[in-house]
């Protein structure tokens, strides 16, 4: 899960990582009162969970997600051409991403820019803090060209940040004196949210230093292990489900794990690894799959039915391909739930089945004998080869 | 011989009162497993299915039946005490079968378990099966939730990360007359207790293994180092599957660990890995059987 810039500045305040002052605004005047609090040098940006937004475009023809400005005046004028409005950047699609919110911030003077990072590992299997003397650039990027300026440090799951580990990054980023006290505070602050809160990642790009001596976190994006947020509702309720595709938002309603895609089959799967093989195949006989879904190992006939549903709700759709391999799971419970939510969503394109496993003559049969129009498949290939010709006829 | 159990592992199921693992210990009973105790905390002294006895402890339930391996269906929020109540009590195999743990938890159960002699397979895993010789692979040892008939006791083993997709595959194999040693099913999450390589080497030194079908899926580099090792000393004919090849990057494919991030985990490079070592890499998942059968020559 990600959370918005202005939720990750607020998380920093409650744990103590320095960042500059900032407030989050609804409305043209809610920004205006925010920056007569900072004065001048005033940032005022879009928030929305995507990249690129200071070189990105609104739909109304304003450019810019991202701008600093001099006066009150001036943040309350920028932010009301924001503020409902469609800002597209390079990873938001065409389709663009509407904006609610804005942060008005106070735009600190940079001397230096740092990237500091801390991820869950799963080679190392503990926490490892990444650090680079390049700040405010794509880290891949760094990695790629310089990779000797990315520092690694693996932190001991049960022993936690020791000393001579701050001391060491510090170093090798060449923070000295003061500097190097202020870094320590804030690196050892930022490890207790990154437990305390179960990220799988926390990024602050760029860690800027000030003229004035100041070492603070500029931006900062998070990732959340979702697995963890039942312990962390104060968290959870950070999530906004506008920034999400409103089927995946569905689907979650329904305990269906659904990832949009571009492509036209649909595909209806029980299983993470047999819903990837299924796209997977889908692709290899010339398709394009159009979604991933898992609807778990045990199924409902309701769920099968909200499937169909969210399925159906994406007019890319043309085909759709069940692949069910019923282990323990009722092939007929399955191929009941298959007929019922064809009558229900009034089916109008071809619908091919490939049922396996437990009870899967009285499956095969009780799709038989329903007056539902679909064609059957035998093995996984059959099934992906009939889902794509059945489109091209 | 088999690998990690055999029709006489005496198993205990942690979480057996609750639904889900009731459910499928009656189904490794029924399979005729020889599971010998269940456990849930306030609950000891009944019985479970009229016979199998239920403790508080995991450590009463080892001392009384002498069983060996434990199985978790506990939820999620009481998992990572599960395993380590396991791993405490001496259990020398530990198969968490629970979806949704924590990665912080795992994180920190991992580290516990450093130096003990327990072995962690998952979590989030469909667990092990070594087929018996019975009616539809009757009278073997089934330890997690996969579908006891689709398998046949036989000559190759089975490591994969995910279920649905090993049921597949074994049923493919089996169809094919290919009968199985052990299929072990190491699961979607980005830690876990055994990987690839761990149970590739197994499957090497098991005499009653002769051929080796690995299944991976995108994210980590788990199937990347298994294949290194295999190049230079697996001695048996091996296949492979990749899931996720058509996956867009930076999303999470209902596995915890199934992602592309960082032009990493990719499912192109985990088939050229492979492909470099020797394996012969199934077209599609429907040709996993098939790869095998190329391999073995």
């Amino acid at each position: 899960m990600n959370i918005h810039e202005y939720q990750a500045k607020e998380l920093f305040q409650k744990f103590g990582v320095p960042t500059p002052q900032g407030k989050v605004a609804d409305t043209a005047e809610q920004a205006r009162a925010a920056a007569a609090e900072i004065g001048k040098n005033i940032v005022v940006k879009a928030q929305v969970h995507a990249g690129g937004r200071g070189k990105g475009t609104f739909k109304n023809g304003f450019k810019g997600g991202v701008h600093l400005v001099q006066t009150p005046d001036e943040a309350g004028e920028i932010a009301g051409k924001m503020i409902g409005q469609v800002l597209v950047t390079h990873q938001t699609g065409e389709e663009g991403k509407l904006v609610s919110k804005v942060m008005v911030a106070d735009g600190v003077e940079i001397e230096k820019e740092y990237y500091l990072a801390i991820l869950m590992d799963r080679e190392s299997k503990s926490p490892v803090i990444v650090a680079s003397t390049e700040g405010g650039v794509n880290i891949e990027d760094v990695a790629e060209h310089t990779p000797e300026k990315i520092f690694h440090q693996a932190i001991h799951p049960l022993l936690g940040l020791q000393p001579y580990e701050v001391r060491k990054l510090s170093a090798k980023l060449g923070f000295a004196g003061d500097q190097a006290k202020q870094f320590g505070k804030l690196l050892a602050a930022l490890y207790r949210l990154f437990l305390e809160c179960d990220c799988s990642m926390v990024e602050i790009n760029p860690l800027v230093t000030t003229p004035d001596g100041q070492v603070l976190a500029l931006d900062a994006k998070f990732d959340f292990d979702d697995n963890a947020l039942y312990r962390h509702p104060e968290i959870a309720a950070l999530h906004d489900p506008t920034e999400e595709d409103p089927r995946e938002v569905e689907a979650a309603k329904y305990h269906l794990n659904y990832i949009g895609l571009d492509g036209n089959i649909a595909c209806l799967v029980n299983g993470a690894g047999l819903a990837m093989a299924t796209m997977d195949i889908i692709k290899h006989c010339g398709g394009e799959p159009a979604n991933f879904l898992d609807v778990g190992g045990g199924a409902t006939q309701e769920q099968v039915t909200n499937a169909f549903k969210i399925i159906l709700g994406d007019p890319k759709v043309e085909a759709i391909l069940v692949n069910i391999f019923g282990g323990i799971m009722d092939c007929d419970v399955i191929a009941k739930g298959i007929v019922a939510a064809c009558k229900e969503v009034d089916l109008m394109i071809p619908l091919v089945v490939r049922l396996e496993g437990n009870n899967v003559e009285a499956g095969k049969r009780t799709l038989a004998e329903s007056d539902v129009a679909l064609i059957s498949a035998d093995t996984l290939a059959d099934a992906a080869d009939k889902a794509v010709k059945a489109i091209a006829a | 011989m088999a690998i990690l159990v055999n029709e006489n592992t005496k198993i205990l199921v942690q979480g057996i009162t609750g639904s889900f693992g009731g459910r499928h210990a009656q189904l490794s009973l029924d399979y005729g497993t020889q599971l010998v105790a269940g456990v849930t905390p306030g609950k000891g002294g009944q019985k479970f299915a009229d016979k199998v006895p239920i403790f508080d402890t995991v450590a009463e339930a080892v001392e009384v039946t002498g069983a060996t391996v434990s199985a978790i269906f506990v939820p999620p929020p009481f998992a990572g005490d599960a395993i380590l109540e396991a791993v405490d009590a001496g259990c020398e195999l530990v198969v968490a079968i629970t979806e949704g743990i924590p990665v912080m938890d795992m994180m920190r159960v991992r580290a516990a378990m450093e130096g003990k002699k327990s072995r962690l397979i998952g979590p989030n895993c469909p667990g092990i099966v070594t087929p018996g010789l019975g009616k539809d692979s009757h009278g073997g040892c089934r330890i997690g939730i996969a579908p006891g008939y689709i398998h046949k006791r036989g000559k190759v083993g089975v490591v994969s990360r995910s279920g649905t997709l090993t049921y597949e595959a074994v049923w493919q194999l089996t169809n094919l007359g290919l009968g199985q040693s052990t299929c072990v099913g190491i699961g979607g999450d980005p830690i876990n207790g055994t990987t690839h390589l761990d149970v590739l080497k197994m499957f090497n030194d098991d005499p009653e293994t002769e051929a080796i079908i690995m299944i991976g899926e995108i994210g980590g580099s788990n199937e990347e180092i298994a294949a290194a090792w295999a190049k230079e000393n697996c001695k048996k004919p091996m296949a492979a599957f990749i899931a996720g090849s058509s996956a867009p990057p930076g999303r999470r494919m209902g596995h915890a660990g199934a992602i592309v991030s960082g032009g990493k985990g990719t499912a192109a490079a985990k088939i050229e890995a492979l492909r470099d070592a020797g394996i012969e890499v199934a077209k599609n998942p429907s040709d996993m059987g098939q790869a095998l059968v190329r391999a073995m020559g």
